[in-house]
């Protein structure tokens, strides 16, 4: 049954894709919608059924069919669901679904066939991140994984006649391309020691080697291989600078990739082979230094962007950054824990954003924002919920999976990690607040210059107004008359409509509720969701062993007991991390709007360091991008294409020339000429019986 | 009786005529004819031979060779003909078109 769940999606996929472009909006877009809530349903009924089975044997199995068999090695096209993969589907179905239905409001101003290529998209992107989450070998989810890529390049070049978004598409397929060919190698390195690729039976023999500590071994090095490939999709240094740029995409599609899909791929990965890390610490080190380092750098990255999808970008990568810790601290109860609750706060963040552009028709600069509270009240309360779930104020989900990421940290005795982990927090709260406080609080503010502009144009055309003055502000502030002036274009501006509303206000309820299956022990809860996600984390065989090198998260009930007054020290202090980061929003941003320009001016160079992305991309393309066209356009194309294969080609044309156009001489056509060569060959050949 | 060598002398400079004709002259009515002199000339030579070896294949081949002759000869012109009143030329370096 669990095949069901992949192949509806895949089914509405080929509908829209072969009859899309005959099909009337209502009938693709509900298609679309259709199938996404029967697999969600199909989900929630498998997940039912696994419930049902005992804690060590949660894992139903179907074999499609044997896909390799080539000797001793047989690859079966095998989905398994266990109790990591029910929690991933659920979100990707669950959260999938709305965002399908919020996009059928969302896309309507498209004419029916790009529409219904659109879902098609949409429906292709579900279906693969389904066979990744629940395929039961490495080939097969390197088909969702290379699937999900696809679709992203699709999706985010989706208005590919405007080129940023064509460039985005093509950037964030190639970036990817990069991971996945360290993937690739990985798995091969796998393969090759240990003759599978089942991740059941990769862990079982990995379990029983002891772990490669201090010597860094094939294990190490193929773990770390994986890594890379998880940076790639989960957008992690050194190769998150795609997903930034993504956001030329439509905005669900934004909300799919951040929340649902794509890049929640890396983080599953490493807790679907949970084991395989356990066994290489030194790997565990590498990405939880990786991911707080990119948490630390998106997250002040996102302190100054302008762009409201951008600073939503950088939230993202920056929480993916606090994933990886918790999955390099072995958290990896922890870190899914985070992916769960961040897909429903993050979705919501996105759509509620999409819903800002939406009214006020493609404008995405937030300077030229703020007041949108009293016009967009169901988007503002929604948007304010994500912002306060993802800051981490306690009772929202944000708070409990953040605060046992930081919990972890802190009792593996990483501390500066930890300090890097609460800093980026206070980062989060500080910039999501700003949003909330720039876009819907204050006063109505415009663009002087255009009145509307495309959607998803960049920080370019912001870069070159500001132009006049050395650094652009981000709190600057038109004269107060402009507001009268559009005061009457104001009353148009219109609220989410329902499906959109609808999306909105599950995703919001969700944000508020989804922590709540993971409360923790200190605070007299039942880690419900850490319980039910152990089993994944560990060898099939050995549930009842020893728990794997790496402190997994089912370390019993009595060690959790004792650190129940340390955790909820830490607690205090990250609630305090979170409303402090708020309170500091709301000053600077809310209060005392010219602090923000003062503070600008005053460190202008760290100021223009961050608008810039820390020059990142600038650097890539000056140390990755502009050797390899050089080398491609100057040596490969002008010198061994153009040189020496079309040369030898060429050459060999040119000399046959050369020799016929000789030899040609020869055929004068004069009859004369023909006859005395056959008379002067005559009298030679004559001449020679004749002499011998 | 005379020798066969003396027939052969004659023979050779008759072909040497002949060919010398095909090639220095310009007309091709005249060329035609030289390819007449050297077609006798091997007529010459063949019966002389035939006589010296005391048979007849000599003779025979001869009459062959002015049956063909006369054949050529008709076509030949014949062309010659044709020639002329496409070009109105009989000079053989005129129709060079069969080249490159």
């Amino acid at each position: 049954m669990i095949a069901l769940i992949p192949l509806f999606p895949l089914l509405g996929f080929v509908i829209n894709a072969s009859l899309g472009r005959r099909l009337p909006k209502a009938i693709s877009g509900g298609v679309a919608m259709a199938v996404m809530v029967a697999s969600f349903a199909v989900s929630v009924m498998s997940v039912w059924d696994l419930a049902a089975l005992p804690a060590a044997e949660r894992t139903i199995e179907q074999t499609v069919y044997t896909w390799i068999a080539s000797g001793d090695f047989i690859l079966d096209l095998t989905l398994r669901l266990d109790p990591l993969a029910a929690v991933m589907i659920l979100v990707v179905t669950g959260v999938g679904a709305l965002i399908h239905i919020y996009s059928t409001a969302y896309m309507h101003d498209e004419v029916d066939s790009e529409f219904a290529r659109y879902f098609s998209y949409l429906n292709l992107f579900a279906a693969f991140m389904l066979v990744l989450v629940l395929g039961a070998n490495f080939l097969v989810l390197f088909v969702g994984w290379e699937g999900v890529g696809l679709c992203s390049y699709l999706l985010i070049g989706f208005w590919f006649r405007k080129k940023a978004a064509a460039d985005a598409g093509k950037k964030a397929f190639v970036v990817n391309r990069i991971g996945d060919y360290a993937f690739v190698l990985g798995m091969l390195l796998l393969l090759v020691r240990f003759g599978t690729l089942d991740f059941q039976r990769l862990a079982s023999i990995v379990a029983a080697i002891p772990p490669e500590n201090g010597v860094f071994g094939a294990l190490s090095i193929a773990t770390l291989l994986l890594f890379i490939g998880a940076t790639g999709k989960s957008a992690q240094i050194p190769l998150y600078t795609w997903l930034p740029d993504a956001m030329e995409g439509p905005t669900p599609v934004s909300a799919l990739i951040h929340a649902a899909t794509m890049v929640t791929a890396g983080v599953y990965m490493i807790g679907r082979n949970a084991v395989l890390f356990g066994h290489a610490p030194e790997t565990m080190l590498i990405v939880a230094i990786v991911g707080a380092l990119t948490a630390l750098m998106a997250g002040t990255i996102g302190l100054v962007q302008n762009d409201i999808k951008r600073v939503l970008a950088y939230s993202t990568v920056s929480q993916l950054g606090l994933m990886f810790v918790a999955m390099g601290m072995g958290a990896f109860g922890a870190g899914i824990f985070h992916l769960y609750t961040h897909a429903f706060f993050k979705a919501l963040l996105f759509l509620g954003s999409g819903a800002v552009i939406h009214a006020l028709h493609g404008e995405q600069d937030i300077r030229n924002m703020g007041g949108l509270k009293r016009y967009l009240p169901v988007t503002y309360w929604t948007f304010l919920i994500g912002s306060l779930a993802i800051a981490g104020v306690p009772g929202l989900a944000g708070f409990f999976s953040k605060d046992e990421i930081l919990y972890e940290t802190f009792r593996a005795g990483h501390w500066i990690l930890w300090t890097m982990a609460a800093i980026t927090s206070f980062l989060t709260a500080t910039y999501m607040f700003r949003l909330v406080f720039l876009t819907f609080h204050g006063e109505r503010r415009r663009d002087p210059g255009s009145g509307i502009r495309d959607p998803g144009s960049d920080l370019m055309p912001q870069m070159s107004r500001h132009s006049g003055s050395p650094i652009p502000d981000p709190g600057s502030r038109v004269p107060s008359h402009d507001v009268h002036d559009h005061a009457a274009h104001d009353s148009h501006l219109h609220d989410a409509p329902p499906a959109m509303a609808l999306a909105l206000i599950v995703l919001a309820v969700g944000s508020a509720v989804a922590g709540y299956v993971g409360v923790p022990h200190a605070l007299g809860g039942h880690n419900a969701l850490a319980e039910w996600l152990a089993p994944s984390f560990q060898p099939p065989t050995t549930v009842a062993s020893a728990p794997v090198a790496g402190g997994l998260q089912a370390s019993g009930e009595e060690a959790l007991a004792e650190n129940a007054g340390l955790e909820l020290t830490l607690m205090t202090v990250s609630s305090a991390i979170a409303i402090v980061g708020i309170a500091v929003a709301a000053f600077v941003w809310l209060r005392r709007r010219e602090l923000a320009d003062a503070l600008a001016a005053r460190f202008a160079g760290a100021y223009r360091l961050l608008l810039n992305k820390y020059y990142v991309d600038e650097l890539y393309d000056a140390t990755v991008v502009e050797p390899i066209r050089l080398g491609s356009q100057e040596g490969l194309w002008r010198g061994i294409d153009v040189g020496v294969i079309d040369g030898a080609v060429n050459g060999t044309a040119a000399l046959v020339g050369a020799g016929s156009g000789a030899l040609r001489r020869l055929q004068t056509g004069s009859v004369r000429a023909y006859a005395g060569s056959m008379f002067i060959g005559v009298v030679v050949i004559l001449g020679y019986y004749l002499w011998r | 009786m005379i020798p066969l060598g003396h027939y052969l002398i004659v023979s050779a400079i008759l072909f040497a005529i002949g060919a010398a004709g095909v090639f220095l002259r310009r007309n091709l009515i005249t060329i035609l004819l030289s390819i007449e002199i050297m077609l006798n000339a091997v007529n010459l030579s063949f019966v002389a031979f035939g006589r010296q070896l005391g048979s007849f294949d000599g003779q025979i081949i001869t009459f062959f060779v002015i049956a063909v002759a006369a054949a050529e000869a008709a076509v030949g012109l014949a062309i010659v003909i044709g020639l002329y009143r496409h070009r109105e030329s009989l000079n053989p370096d005129a129709f060079t078109l069969l080249k490159w």
